[in-house]
């Protein structure tokens, strides 16, 4: 890092500055572009190595099929993980599920997959069902977070409260680089620097907030220097190169678990997909800048890392594949033939010691057309 | 048993809750050393230690926000906004957080949850500290919202809301603080939320208030009796739930209703009662309901918020207008 710290000098009259016009750090990457590993040693094995790829083909199986629905109107608004899979993966596959906790946003179908979010009720949710909402009592996870950042603080306080309390979990955050310009992001990296919460704060640069560029959240050179105005460290990471998003986050996780504290990790990533369903890129994104993060792609950039070392083909490309398509489809028809929801759906889960207005409101909404919607 | 002031009752069922549960934490502005700006906390850092008892950082969005992450994860936080008027900083957090993670998990996250603030006005603060919000958080569903009036509720409804499974905003009267005082037992108890309490009963008027504005309603009653008008008053007690069979039940007797806040009129919290009034006790009703309550203006600054919030007299003439409307 350069020297950003100084004194005022008086003896010399001079006025030390932070400047932010220094140089901007490579991001940290294992694989070239082509998916050739670095002379180091690989940070995964083959066999968690095709795992992740797994998730990575799911995802997009998932993203295709769900897509598709939507322009059949049978699934709701949606937001693809499309360039951004490694990203998700390479973090979620550095957690321990049976300990660490994810705090969502909305972009990270992978990761709460992996977790143990039973994919019915992920895609439930974007059918517009409250059921889709149902996290299961062993799965670590908060619900998807739509008031974009206001997940950080939740993230921050749950790390907290887990390490007072003795615990060895670590909680990850997924955030994007427009979420980070909201006020919750920095009370969050201050608050957490102060406590030394076990947390990672997982920013997705994908150059976009809908149609907002990157260039116009901030005027810093990154989103990972951030951090050292809060005494947090940061890091910044190629989004695309599954093994370095790994590496990075499993060495902060092992950091958290340690009493080293939290970490901003800002993977550089792209979203070569629209924001959501309902989104029309071709208005605002250069065609150019799209077509080249395209040649990026992370799935066959991990495609080509496996075949370098031989063990990966087409045959076991389009076994896989299918497979996700198998679970894909079953998840989709458990979700399509899953009961519409009552009326009792808007009442259910409010209040743990329900008002008794409420009650009453509840069984008038239950007597119209039966409580069926 | 012994007389106490509000401030000492807060204190004291917080020192009891945080002895009997360990889960319990408070966080906030000014809370440890300090013992917060009006010493509700005083105390507790040198008892309970600086785990438990956490001086926040200035930031009302990430005291609130993290406060939801320190209940997931198995505690029982108490958080001190310092002043209600310093809420909105957390409002997102409050509104479609707090209130609704719940519903949003399906029952998976509930939020044992308190959020303690002083709220209203009558005590010369600087600007924004003043305002009395309630409306705002009566009309988040999810959330829970009390407001106590005597030394002896706030113990025993701060208890209650600690044990309460539900997020529940706990509003303390500023002016309450320490003018505030009656007997208070030294044991624990509680008081159940939404059940009302009646501070004077009567026969002629029913006057509903909250928090500070129970003791202006009180003091106009004693002023009105000696006029030979019987005014019931009503002290809430909590907003959300509320007790409507309480309030028909002295409507039914009375017949003629007044409402008291310190809030602006248009949307405050007396609209709802008076639309649910009407609707429940329509034909109870001798005349329409008044509400008394500040103008429609932003909080002033203190050396004229004598005339903004409704005071004794004022209570006094327009209540005993309306003891006088003929049916």
């Amino acid at each position: 890092m350069p020297m950003l710290v100084g004194a005022w000098n008086s003896a010399h009259m001079s006025i030390s500055r932070f400047l932010p016009d220094f140089a901007p750090i490579a991001p940290f990457s294992r694989l070239s572009e082509s998916g050739i590993l670095d002379s180091g040693s690989a940070p995964m094995s083959d066999a968690a190595v095709i795992e992740a790829l797994r998730y990575m083909v799911l995802t997009r199986v998932f993203d295709d099929k769900a897509t598709s629905m939507q322009r059949q109107g049978r699934f709701g608004t949606f937001s693809s993980v499309r360039g951004q899979e490694a990203s998700v993966v390479g973090a979620a596959t550095a957690l321990d599920p049976k300990r660490d906790w994810i705090v969502p946003q909305y972009r990270e179908f992978p990761a709460l997959i992996r977790h143990g979010y039973p994919m019915e009720n992920f895609a439930l949710y974007f059918m517009g069902n409250p059921k889709g909402g149902t996290i299961p009592p062993e799965v670590n996870m908060l619900p998807m977070q739509i008031s974009l950042a206001a997940q950080i603080p939740q993230a921050t306080g749950l790390a907290w409260g887990l390490k007072m309390q003795g615990g060895e979990g670590v909680v990850i955050t997924f955030f994007g680089d427009g979420a980070s310009s909201e006020g919750d992001f920095h009370e969050s990296l201050n608050l957490a620097g102060i406590v030394k919460a076990p947390v990672i704060f997982f920013l997705q640069n994908n150059g976009w907030a809908i149609s907002t560029p990157r260039e116009s959240q901030t005027a810093a050179r990154s989103f990972a220097e951030r951090a050292i105005g809060y005494g947090v460290e940061g890091v910044i990471v190629d989004g695309n190169d599954l093994l370095a998003v790994h590496e990075v986050t499993a060495s902060a996780v092992a950091k958290a678990r340690a009493g080293g504290g939290p970490t901003l990790i800002e993977s550089v990533t792209y979203r070569t997909g629209a924001h959501n369903t309902a989104d029309d890129p071709s208005k605002y994104i250069d065609q150019q800048e799209l077509e080249k993060w395209q040649q990026k792609d992370p799935v066959v950039r991990i495609e080509n890392y496996l075949r370098s070392k031989g063990i990966w083909n087409e045959e076991l490309a389009k076994e896989m594949h299918d497979s996700c398509a198998e679970q894909v489809d079953a998840a989709m028809n458990i979700a399509r033939n899953t009961p519409l929801a009552t009326s009792d759906a808007l009442f259910d889960h409010v209040y743990a010691e329900p008002p008794q207005r409420m009650l009453d409101q509840q069984a008038d909404w239950a007597k119209r057309n039966g409580g069926v919607l | 048993m012994s007389e106490k002031t509000m401030i000492e009752a807060i204190r004291e069922c917080l020192t009891q809750e945080m002895q009997e549960d360990s889960r319990v934490v408070v966080i906030g502005e000014d809370v440890g050393v300090l013992g917060g700006v009006f010493r509700a906390t005083d105390g507790l850092q040198a008892k309970f230690g600086k785990d438990r008892v956490v001086d926040m950082p200035l930031a009302e969005g990430v005291i609130v926000g993290s406060g939801i992450g320190l209940a997931i994860s198995g505690l029982r936080p108490v958080i001190e906004l310092q002043f209600l008027g310093f809420g909105h900083q957390a409002f997102h957090q409050i509104g479609q957080q707090v209130a609704r993670l719940r519903y949003r998990s399906q029952g998976r996250h509930s939020l044992p949850l308190v959020i303690r603030s002083p709220f209203g006005g009558g005590v010369r603060t600087p600007e924004l500290h003043s305002d009395a919000f309630e409306a705002f958080y009566t009309h988040t569903p999810g959330l829970k919202v009390v407001a106590p009036a005597t030394a002896y509720d706030a113990k025993g409804l701060l208890a209650e809301a600690m044990a309460c499974d539900d997020p529940v905003l706990f509003l303390e009267p500023l002016k309450g603080y320490r003018l505030t005082k009656d007997e208070v037992p030294d044991e624990r108890y509680r008081v159940p939320l939404g059940k009302l309490r009646i501070a004077q009963v009567g026969t002629d008027v029913t006057l509903i208030a909250w928090s500070a504005a129970v003791n202006v309603a009180q003091r106009a009653a004693d002023e009105l009796a000696a006029q030979g008008i019987s005014v019931e008053v009503l002290d809430l007690r909590s907003l959300n739930p509320l007790d409507i069979p309480g309030i028909k039940e002295s409507v039914s007797k009375t017949g003629r209703v007044a409402i008291l806040h310190e809030a602006p009129l248009t949307g405050g919290f007396g609209s709802e009662l008076v639309a649910t009034i009407q609707q429940e006790c329509f034909y109870d009703l001798q005349c329409p309901i008044i509400r008394i309550s500040s103008p429609d203006t932003p909080y002033p600054l203190g050396g004229v918020e004598d005339l903004y919030i409704p005071d004794v007299d004022r209570v006094v003439s327009e209540v005993g207008a309306l003891a006088r409307t003929s049916a």
